[in-house]
């Protein structure tokens, strides 16, 4: 009895059932398969008299109907078997997530070097490091290493910006 | 007699040497480190691998493969976090076992089970892969075609994770080998215009991203996370009672870890869970189990080690890879320009048995580096994530770039960061990922050249008898962990 009223006010607390991540999960992934299924259309064929075996779009056809298939399969069964509920993502992760995006930014529009740089001190200082020493040890010596070792005995050449034309100037 | 020769080739060679001792140390901090490993190690490794002749590159991943599955039981033991998937079985046992003050007893044992698990598989290795090479001689395309899918298939068991999840994970993989230029036509797929995404999208980006950017984001969701440490003083080797109780545990877990490493995509975690609970089963005292039983760290142990060499045979042999850290392996291979399969036997036996006695070598050294060097082992899990991984992020980023000097390559490896890590998040693996882009160009490729040797008669698979065992076998793979859960 006790059970049956455990289950009853859990059912009632809880998530409606687009909000729940199985159903999220599944709908983002059907509906980025359907796009490809249908981005797949616009393929070129090849003519019937040059044609051996099966067309270029045939494969991936075939693959993304067996992704929309199995997972219809997984959400229908979490139903049954409900998936465990996540842990709300902390805010390093976010901070960190934005620090990529200005990463982006930075190694496209002024420099590659110092895209790495940056986003090397930020991580470090959201993930909790103050300390200036170990803050300018992976941001500027460690990058440093790296980019040296590669260009020198890799060869690397990386892409110009306002660092790296000092450097290779 | 002359392949036990060029076994020992790396011995007399002081460049191939060195190469094995810093793979070996390196796999052994990378081993050490939870969430690194000798898959994300060996990914980011990679490139750098360019500089060095493929012998040594390869070398140098088998190295770090070896003795980083084996670093993982350290962080198990002394901090009950496994330092590598495949050491998640060792802390059942072993932390118990030194918190009871008896750390050094118990890496002993880990070390000692390690290596001759380790070696016991290299000899499986070495009599095993070249027969399996001689019999996909007999492999037409039709054969082959099979295989693949039996590997993808097989995919459905690894990890805790669902079996359709893996499978919804796999065909993801094959779908991101179909971008580009379709290699029989010539015509553009899923290419959106973008000139770079014709050549299709490299191994490295995918592979460091899914790792790599993923564990980065990972661990940014974990920073409260505390470990406690236990002290250590010194590795002890096991006595003479430890071995007469365990010697039957090892020898059965090499036996099942080797077996299991040869299956395609199975590898050390699961090798090292039926290896556990083998040895749980079998033992006279099942109720020490989960308490410090020596017995339960001998057989994870063993079987993990010993799935290195098992999955090394299907993946030299066919070219097929044994477990993640194989499909680096693999990748390795690619870039390299060496194909891994029959011919490779046969026409380089040189450079087949100088990896075969890197491995072993790799074995011994990392015993003698355990033995002696745990506890500094140990000291490096104190350095702190916030320092640790901005460093791993500048080594990504060149490393991914340095490949083809492209910079949409660490767009590709930032993308797969952020989808490896929601994946992760909601029980996907992305291990089936990664086999499925190594598999996918082998997969449509055989399929689509049997259906032109069949003239477009897909019931004609069914008519060879190898291709049919294999798709019998993957119908039991598909069956067997669906008919394990109910």
């Amino acid at each position: 009895m006790k059970n049956v009223q455990n289950k009853k006010r859990a059912d009632a607390g809880s998530l409606p059932f687009f909000l729940k991540s199985s159903f999220k999960v599944s709908f983002i992934i059907i509906f980025v398969s359907l796009i490809l299924l249908f981005t797949t259309f616009s393929f070129d064929a090849v003519p019937p008299i040059l044609n051996r075996g099966i067309q270029p779009a045939t494969f991936p056809k075939g693959l993304l109907v067996l992704i929309i298939f199995l997972t219809l399969i997984v959400y229908f069964l979490s139903l049954k078997n409900p998936w465990k509920t996540e842990k709300i993502l902390p805010n390093t992760f976010f901070k960190t997530l934005y620090s990529f995006i200005l990463f982006i930014i930075i190694a496209k529009t002024l420099d590659f070097f110092l895209a790495i740089s940056l986003l090397s001190l930020l991580v470090a200082y959201f993930w909790g490091e103050t300390r200036i020493f170990y803050l300018f040890l992976v941001s500027i010596v460690f990058p440093c290493i790296v980019f040296v070792f590669f260009e020198t005995i890799l060869g690397l050449r990386f892409p110009s910006g306002i660092i790296t034309n000092i450097y290779y100037n | 007699m002359e392949n036990l020769y060029l076994m020992m080739v790396p011995l007399f060679s002081a460049k191939l040497m060195l190469v094995l001792i810093f793979g070996t140390l390196f796999g052994l901090i990378l081993g050490v480190l939870p969430g690194l490993g000798p898959t994300t190690g060996g990914a980011l490794i990679l490139p750098f691998t360019m500089t060095l002749e493929p012998l040594s590159a390869i070398i140098l991943l088998t190295s770090i493969y070896c003795a980083g599955t084996y670093g993982g039981a350290i962080t198990a033991i002394l901090i009950n976090t496994p330092g590598t998937p495949a050491a998640a079985a060792t802390c059942l046992d072993g932390y118990p076992l030194a918190q009871k003050g008896e750390a050094g007893r118990a890496l002993g044992m880990a070390t000692v089970s390690s290596t001759i698990g380790g070696i016991f598989s290299v000899i499986v290795l070495v009599f095993f892969a070249p027969l399996l090479a001689q019999l996909a001689y007999e492999f037409g395309q039709p054969e082959y075609f099979a295989l693949a899918i039996f590997g993808l298939t097989m995919l459905a068991s690894i990890g805790d994770g669902s079996p359709i999840k893996n499978l919804i994970a796999g065909s993801f993989g094959i779908l991101i080998s179909t971008i580009g230029k379709d290699f029989m036509t010539s015509i553009d797929r899923f290419t959106f215009g973008i000139n770079e995404l014709t050549e299709g999208i490299g191994f490295i980006p995918v592979v460091v991203g899914l790792f790599a950017i993923s564990e980065l984001l990972t661990q940014s969701t974990m920073l409260d996370q505390v470990f406690k440490r236990v002290a250590l003083n010194a590795v002890k080797l096991p006595t003479i009672s430890d071995y007469k109780l365990t010697w039957k545990t090892i020898l059965r877990s090499s036996g099942i870890g080797s077996f299991i490493g040869v299956l395609p995509a199975e590898g050390g975690t699961v090798a090292s869970l039926i290896g556990y609970s083998e040895a749980k089963r079998w033992s006279k005292n099942p109720d020490e189990f989960g308490k410090g039983s020596i017995e339960g760290i001998a057989g994870a142990e063993a079987a993990n080690n010993a799935a290195t060499g098992g999955a090394m045979v299907p993946t030299l042999a066919l070219g097929i890879p044994g477990s993640a850290t194989t499909a680096v392996i693999l990748t390795g291979l690619i870039i390299h320009g060496v194909r891994p399969g029959p011919d490779l036997f046969r026409e380089q036996p040189e450079f087949l048995y100088g990896i075969f006695g890197a491995m072993l070598i790799s074995n011994i050294l990392f015993f003698i580096f355990g033995f002696f060097g745990a506890k500094l082992f140990a000291r490096i899990t104190l350095v702190p994530n916030k320092i640790l991984w901005p460093m791993i992020f500048a080594l990504s980023v060149c490393g991914t770039y340095s490949l083809n000097q492209s910079i949409i390559d660490i767009w590709i490896m930032l993308f797969f960061g952020v989808v490896g890590f929601f994946m992760r998040r909601y029980g996907f693996s992305v291990v089936p990922v990664i086999i499925g882009l190594i598999l996918g160009e082998l997969v449509e490729g055989t399929l689509r050249q049997s259906l032109v040797i069949f003239d477009g008669n897909w019931l004609m698979f069914f008519t060879r008898p190898i291709a049919l065992t294999f798709f019998i076998l993957a119908l039991i793979a598909l069956a067997f962990p669906l008919m394990k859960r109910k």
